[in-house]
């Protein structure tokens, strides 16, 4: 029995917006899963083949704002084939028809169509925000009809998918009365866009505070933007300049200097470094800056830049800062909590001294008390830097290190760096994400095992010796949800020993490693709940034809998930359910 | 050790692994890989090096997808392929990485997914690579205007939607630690060339010029050979050249990098 009234326990239950607390709240008593899933707001479902769309509707009626994701991590490094699913018709189909009154759709990784867009923009009136990231399968024709028909339309955030450009007016097909834009990120569209009908929706939304365009706008017009968008707070800049004349940059520059409000600035894609120092004025406010697509911009530059920025919190950006720029960032940005280093040549045929090494990393540790995430690629580590991070920076949550040959081992040691990643889980207790790289035997996965207790996700390639190095894994961390393995000689005896693990766990992705078809076979077998899907790109796609099948054949790549919907019916012939 | 650390950071070993997929791989776009992989099953750890340096590349990374004793096989192939001539791996794997990079450039995928990075990311760094202009370049070359701001004349013009891409080539000079990257595509001529050159070298107060940085050169003199740097080339066949001798266009078709020499030092060859 509850001591409030419904009314007032869901009124507190407002107060409640993480995910995870809601799932808690909703496990207390019968009453409190009712009035919780009635009232809930907000869901996030990190697998969209773990539920279907009529159950979540049916437990959630008053459904406003979902996230969902499809394909696989690995995906995003073409792993997974563009045909393997994660479609998002079904959903929206089944929301229509249920009369949700969804206002926020965000999808990662999922499949879109502009027939599923079309039919997003017509069928739910208060339709806010649009969030896709990392998707494909639409063109501008579908952002048109979402430009259209969201009347209320507040923001449209396209994040890094791959869209065809049709080269339409899209842009122009936002009505004239469309005035409450907060947000628009179409950086990722390759084609032409039409500057006078930007400029008048831009012109026409006083509370537009990120803006992102995409290559094709130019200088000038990106002037004229700014300048009838004083207020924006994220900025993300395209266009390309070889090097712009004097009197264009003047203007750029005073347009700049009236943001005063401007804290993300991102983009920088094939623009000169001159274009950057335009920036300069409001480079002190800056909390995020994103270069990492400038590739343009050389070392020095950058350097100079980041000098100013010291109240920076989130920066990415190239290996070409180099060990001498992520000293001056150490040096500089105090408050940095989030940083991402991504290598800018893979094809350089000399050593790179340019690049970062082990140093760049250590400098970061010793000078950035804050941080807490961390992506860093570069082609050579030590234990000892690893050693000394960790004793510096014991508050990572993620720690992502990406050695961009495999196997190679501590370059002074030539040993593997077992030691050095030890180090970080043993220090950062509360470490949720891990990507390991370099030489490592199992012995890396048995210091997880024990340390890594609150380890979420764990990203391994070309690592380990034995199942032993996998088991570890599987047995010491409780709080596993997403494994991904590459490469790596883990078989059958880890996959099979504790079922029950995956009843805890989101998915589990093995690539290209020891466990065979017999394998994958027995343990569907024995586990229902999951869907092992053995997914095989061969050129005659005829995995049915071959039903004498050799069960020791070892399986491509293995993708497994907890759902309770059983197999999905829309796999493609080159994945099988087992 | 330090031969075996060589040959491995040598990227040559890096971007042939790059090249060959997993057996399983589409092989369409990639015919070096495929051509390659038929022989996937002859390949083992003691094949001679002699001869076999794409087998044993290959070999290398089927080792990686199949061997039981994982690393260890992994680390004798690498010591073997340290022990190969390495300039001339790194000239086959010089071959396929421009297959690759314009496999990848035309078809947006890596074949291993090796280094983890989002297609997305790896197209903007292919096209930023890219010193070989594709066909469609050449042929936008011959059409569009080719002032400073090509590109933003190519969107005003008709044609819509289509984006030149920078034709984009390193450029060190000696003397000078930080090398810079110049998008030939929006130039027309090599006195512009010469011209871009010595507002980016010869110009700027930069404290990367370790020796004397007063050097003032005249773009002419660069290019007449009366100043005391020339400017060289490196061609597709890896030979370096003065630049000036052949037209133009056929210049932007054969360049992969440049070089401003010290005259003093002029002994040919590259790095």
């Amino acid at each position: 029995m509850n001591y409030f009234p419904d009314e007032v326990i869901e009124h507190i239950f407002d107060f409640i917006s993480s995910h995870k607390d809601r799932n808690s709240i909703s496990l207390v008593s019968k009453s409190w899963h009712k009035i919780e899933r009635c009232s809930r707001k907000r869901v996030f479902i990190g697998n969209c083949y773990a539920i279907n769309p009529e159950r979540l509707i049916q437990r959630f009626p008053s459904l406003r704002s979902l996230t969902l994701k499809g394909k696989p991590h690995f995906a995003d490094f073409n792993l997974v084939p563009h045909e393997w699913g994660g479609f998002v018709h079904p959903w929206i189909v089944a929301l229509a028809k249920a009369r949700v009154g969804l206002e926020e759709l965000r999808l990662k990784r999922m499949v879109v169509s502009d027939e599923s867009l079309e039919l997003l923009s017509r069928s739910f009136s208060s339709f806010k925000s649009l969030v896709l990231v990392s998707c494909e399968g639409f063109t501008t024709d579908g952002l048109a009809s979402v430009a259209a028909n969201c009347r209320h339309l507040r923001e449209l955030d396209l994040q890094e998918n791959e869209i065809d450009d049709h080269r339409g007016q899209w842009l122009n097909c936002f009505p004239e009365s469309s005035t409450a834009l907060t947000s628009l990120n179409f950086s990722c569209l390759k084609g032409e866009t039409n500057l006078a009908a930007l400029e008048r929706l831009v012109a026409r939304s006083p509370n537009l505070e990120s803006l992102k365009v995409n290559r094709a706008v130019p200088l000038d017009a990106l002037t004229r933007l700014m300048s009838c968008a004083p207020q924006l707070v994220d900025l993300g800049v395209g266009s390309y300049e070889n090097e712009p004349d004097q009197e264009s940059f003047m203007k750029l520059m005073a347009a700049i200097k009236k943001c005063t409000e401007l804290r993300s600035l991102s983009g920088f894609s094939e623009v000169a470094p001159l274009c950057l120092t335009a920036f300069y004025p409001i480079c002190q406010n800056l909390t995020s800056l994103n270069l990492s697509y400038a590739a343009e911009i050389q070392g020095n530059h950058l350097i100079r830049f980041i000098q100013f920025c010291k109240r920076l919190q989130r920066l990415w950006i190239l290996d070409s800062i180099g060990d001498k720029g992520l000293e001056v960032v150490a040096s500089t940005c105090k408050e940095l909590q989030e940083l991402r280093v991504f290598p800018s040549d893979l094809h350089d045929e000399e050593d790179n001294d340019t690049a970062v090494t082990e140093i760049g990393l250590v400098a970061i540790s010793a000078g950035c008390p804050k941080l807490h995430s961390i992506l860093y690629f570069c082609k050579q580590m030590t234990n000892a830097a690893l050693i000394t991070v960790a004793k510096n920076c014991p508050n990572f949550i993620r720690f992502r290190l990406c050695i961009l040959e495999p196997n190679k081992p501590d370059h002074t040691t030539s040993q593997s760096l077992d030691e050095g990643f030890g180090a970080i889980v043993q220090a950062c207790k509360g470490l949720r994400r891990l990507s390991v790289s370099g030489l490592l035997t199992d012995k890396v996965f048995l210091y997880i095992g024990m340390y890594a207790e609150q380890l979420e996700m764990l990203s391994i390639a070309f690592a380990g010796d034995t199942d032993k190095g996998m088991l570890y894994v599987l047995n010491g961390c409780k709080k596993m949800r997403k494994l991904e393995i590459r490469d790596s000689p883990f078989g059958n005896a880890a996959l099979l020993a504790d079922v029950d693990k995956y009843r805890t766990m989101r998915s589990l992705w093995m690539s290209s490693c020891e466990v065979t078809l017999g394998g994958c076979k027995r343990l569907a077998r024995n586990a229902p709940w999951l869907n092992v899907e053995i997914i095989n790109e061969n050129e005659n796609n005829d995995v049915m034809e071959r039903n004498e099948e050799d069960e020791r054949e070892k399986v491509d790549r293995l993708y497994l998930y907890r759902t309770v919907v059983g197999a999905r019916k829309d796999a493609p012939p080159c994945v099988t359910i087992l | 050790m330090s031969g075996f650390r060589d040959g491995c950071s040598s990227s040559g070993s890096v971007n042939v692994m790059i090249g060959v997929s997993s057996p399983a791989e589409e092989g369409e776009d990639d015919n070096a890989a495929a051509v390659a992989l038929s022989s996937e099953d002859s390949c083992s750890p003691d094949e001679t090096v002699a001869g076999t340096e794409i087998d044993l590349a290959l070999g290398l990374s089927i080792g990686l997808n199949r061997s039981r004793n994982h690393s260890s096989k992994v680390r004798s192939f690498s010591s073997s392929l340290a022990s190969s001539s390495s300039s001339s791996l790194t000239k086959e794997s010089g071959t396929k990485r421009s297959a690759d990079s314009s496999a990848a450039a035309s078809k947006g995928q890596v074949a291993v997914g090796w280094p983890p990075l989002r297609t997305y990311r790896i197209n903007s760094l292919v096209n930023q690579a890219k010193s070989v202009p594709t066909e469609d370049d050449i042929q936008k070359d011959t059409t569009t205007t080719t002032t400073k701001n090509s590109v933003v004349a190519a969107v005003k013009n008709d044609e819509v939607g289509f984006i030149k891409s920078p034709m984009l080539v390193k450029v060190t000079m000696d003397g000078v630690i930080i090398g810079r990257k110049i998008d030939l595509n929006a130039l027309d001529s090599y006195e512009a060339l010469a011209k871009t050159l010595e507002q980016m070298f010869f110009h700027t107060p930069s404290s990367v010029t370790t020796t004397r940085c007063k050097e003032t050169t005249r773009a002419s003199e660069l290019l007449d050979g009366s100043s005391e740097y020339i400017i060289t080339y490196q061609d597709k066949d890896g030979d370096w050249m003065l630049v000036g001798d052949v037209p133009w266009l056929m210049f932007l078709g054969c360049v992969k990098r440049l070089r401003i020499m010290r005259r003093s030092g002029e002994t040919g060859g590259g790095k």
